[in-house]
């Protein structure tokens, strides 16, 4: 691990101000997966901004009825929530599916959300790789590239987003709140936080540098019954091959939202829409411009059956 | 790697990479910053471990498996991948079990951590120590430390209540051999001592007096 400064933060504002001052530095907040990173020398910051004492860490109720979750809540305690449980148990469900119990303790909703891609070539640092090393070229597109995506690619890069907790909050329309060093806040819907890669796999989400996540904001419960689905290669402490999060309400219709085969926390309005038809129709919607490699096309069929398997489960529970 | 070139270190390695979540195409360097490496000034870190204050000047680099490890002295707790993949390093920080790998010992400066060697001696056991002899938890050993304080945890987070992946009604959380495998998932053994492990807790489970028990 490459050398460098620790402070700890005294306020948001100071740490959002130190973040954009000080080249190189970086937010520290779990650390579990910055900390993997910086191991093997993929991630090099010089100076760590620790952002774990600034009083972020409570779930709020907002005027509109929904839910403020503060940027260092653990994944463990807001899986455990009770209004999350109650009103929002697809996000409680996603989480519990993510990682392990000791992963859970330490990491952060923030920290979950800018989790960077599980890509073998991006974790080894003798590879190319465009998203690691712009213009190196990308290992996988003709390598292992049956854990990666098939939605939102591009010819830089084919890397999945790993997150669960994110394809949760995706298909709940939160918003992501941040502040930047001169104190200006925004709060960026879900749908655009993240980028999809381009010529430009290294730029990952919309916050400009030293620019801090201070909460996800849920808008108000939308009711219905809530499921999470993972597909994945191991019972549990492993990523999605696939993931399905959804909302179905009593008149047939649903909401989707997938993990596991987009560039980034996927969900088309169109397969919404489909909610109706049924799953192959759900399938083919969200799967439009789906751009598959040789050991990666099983996941289409495998979204179609995750789909179907869910349908068959609300048929049992009406 | 020639066979006979398999340390027991990067066997272990060797088998993080096999079970890990996420494929690695090359197996992770697990190597400590030595005590007194880099130009970069030390920094006081201030912890109770085991119920003892104590104090140190560490490179801020020096995870909290390595403070626990190289400058406490406490190998109780064990490096397996270094890298969240295998349990074997788990300890218990304000209460909570963490993997002392992907943490900063700087992070936790003013906190408190419990170690293998906190939850008894041997002399006075803890009871999950027990039942993990009593039952057989373990071959070589090696993940066991890990093993024990996950189980401790797993057992009070059940009794508080927090959800898990195969939690059927999210209000009602319930011990069950399923709660406790997937609860325990975060620990690898490669003996596969699962079996024994999910009896021994089921043992302190039942000595508690807990109830709400599923089959
Ligand atoms: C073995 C293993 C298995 C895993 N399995 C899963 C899984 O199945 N599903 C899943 O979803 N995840 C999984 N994870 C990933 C885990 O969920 C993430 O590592 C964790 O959520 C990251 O949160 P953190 O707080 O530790 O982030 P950190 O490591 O502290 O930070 C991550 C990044 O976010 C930045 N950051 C943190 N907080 C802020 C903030 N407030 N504002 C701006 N920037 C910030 C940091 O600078 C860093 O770049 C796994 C991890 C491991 C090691
Ligand atoms: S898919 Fe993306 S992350 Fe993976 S090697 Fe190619 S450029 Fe890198
Ligand atoms: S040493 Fe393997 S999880 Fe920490
Ligand atoms: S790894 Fe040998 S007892 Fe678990």
């Amino acid at each position: 691990m490459k050398s460098f400064t620790y402070e700890r933060a005294t306020s948001v504002q100071a740490a959002a101000k130190a973040a954009a001052s000080v080249q190189g530095a970086r937010f520290i907040a779990g650390g579990t997966n910055l900390l993997d990173l910086m191991k093997l020398q993929i991630e090099t910051p010089t100076h760590l901004i620790d952002v774990n004492h600034l009083g972020l860490d409570r779930i709020e109720e907002t005027p509109e009825g929904g839910l403020r979750i503060g940027a260092l809540v653990r994944n463990t305690d807001l899986a455990a929530d009770k209004r999350v449980r109650r009103d929002y148990a697809v996000l409680s469900r996603a989480l519990v599916a993510g990682a392990s119990g000791q992963l859970r303790n330490k990491a952060t909703t923030g920290g979950n959300l800018l989790q960077r891609t599980r890509c073998p070539y991006f974790y080894d640092t003798r590879m190319p790789c465009n998203k690691r090393q712009p213009g190196s070229g990308c290992g996988a597109m003709q390598g292992m590239s049956r854990s990666l995506a098939i939605l939102g690619v591009s010819d830089a890069c084919i890397a999945q987003h790993p997150s669960d907790m994110a394809v949760a909050m995706r298909l709940l329309d939160s918003a992501v709140d941040t502040i930047d060093a001169n104190g200006a806040t925004r709060s960026i819907p879900i749908a655009d936080f993240h980028l999809l890669p381009g010529d430009t796999p290294q730029r990952e989400t919309l916050l400009k540098p030293g620019e801090m996540i201070t909460a996800v904001t849920l808008p108000k419960p939308i009711g219905g019954a809530h499921v999470y689905r993972k597909v994945r290669d191991r019972a549990s402490y492993a990523f999605a091959l696939v993931s399905v999060a959804a909302v179905f309400g009593k008149d047939g219709t649903a909401r989707f939202a997938f993990g596991g085969i987009g560039a980034k926390p996927w969900r088309v309005a169109a397969a919404d829409a489909a909610a109706k038809q049924g799953p192959k129709a759900v399938a083919e919607a969200a799967l439009t411009g789906a751009r598959t490699t040789h050991h990666n096309d099983f996941k289409k069929l495998l979204v179609e059956r995750t789909l179907a398997s869910l349908y068959r489960q609300q048929e049992a529970r009406a | 790697m020639s066979s006979d070139s398999l340390t027991r270190r990067s066997l272990l390695q060797g088998s993080a990479v096999i079970a890990t979540a996420a494929p690695t195409l090359s197996a992770a360097s697990a190597t400590a910053p030595s005590p007194n490496s880099g130009a970069k000034a030390m920094m006081p870190v201030e912890l109770t471990v085991n119920g003892r204050e104590v104090h140190l000047q560490l490179d801020p680099r020096t995870s909290l498996l390595d403070a626990l490890r190289e400058h406490l002295h406490l190998t109780g707790t064990k490096k397996g991948c270094d890298h969240g993949q295998c349990g074997a390093c788990t300890v218990i920080v304000e209460g909570r079990r963490i993997n002392s790998c992907l943490t900063l010992a700087v992070m936790h400066d003013g906190e408190t951590v419990t170690t293998i060697e906190g939850l008894g001696t041997p002399e006075a056991l803890h009871p999950m120590q027990k039942a993990f002899i009593v039952h057989d938890g373990y071959q070589c050993g090696y993940c066991t430390p890990g093993q024990i304080c996950s189980a401790v945890s797993v057992l009070e987070e059940i009794a508080a209540g927090i959800p898990s992946h195969v939690t059927q009604d999210l209000d009602d959380v319930a011990l069950s051999d399923a709660e406790l495998r997937e609860r325990m998932s975060g620990n690898i053994c490669r003996c596969a001592a699962y079996p024994n492990i999910i009896a021994a807790m089921r043992d302190v489970y039942g000595q508690s007096g807990a109830k709400g028990e599923k089959a």
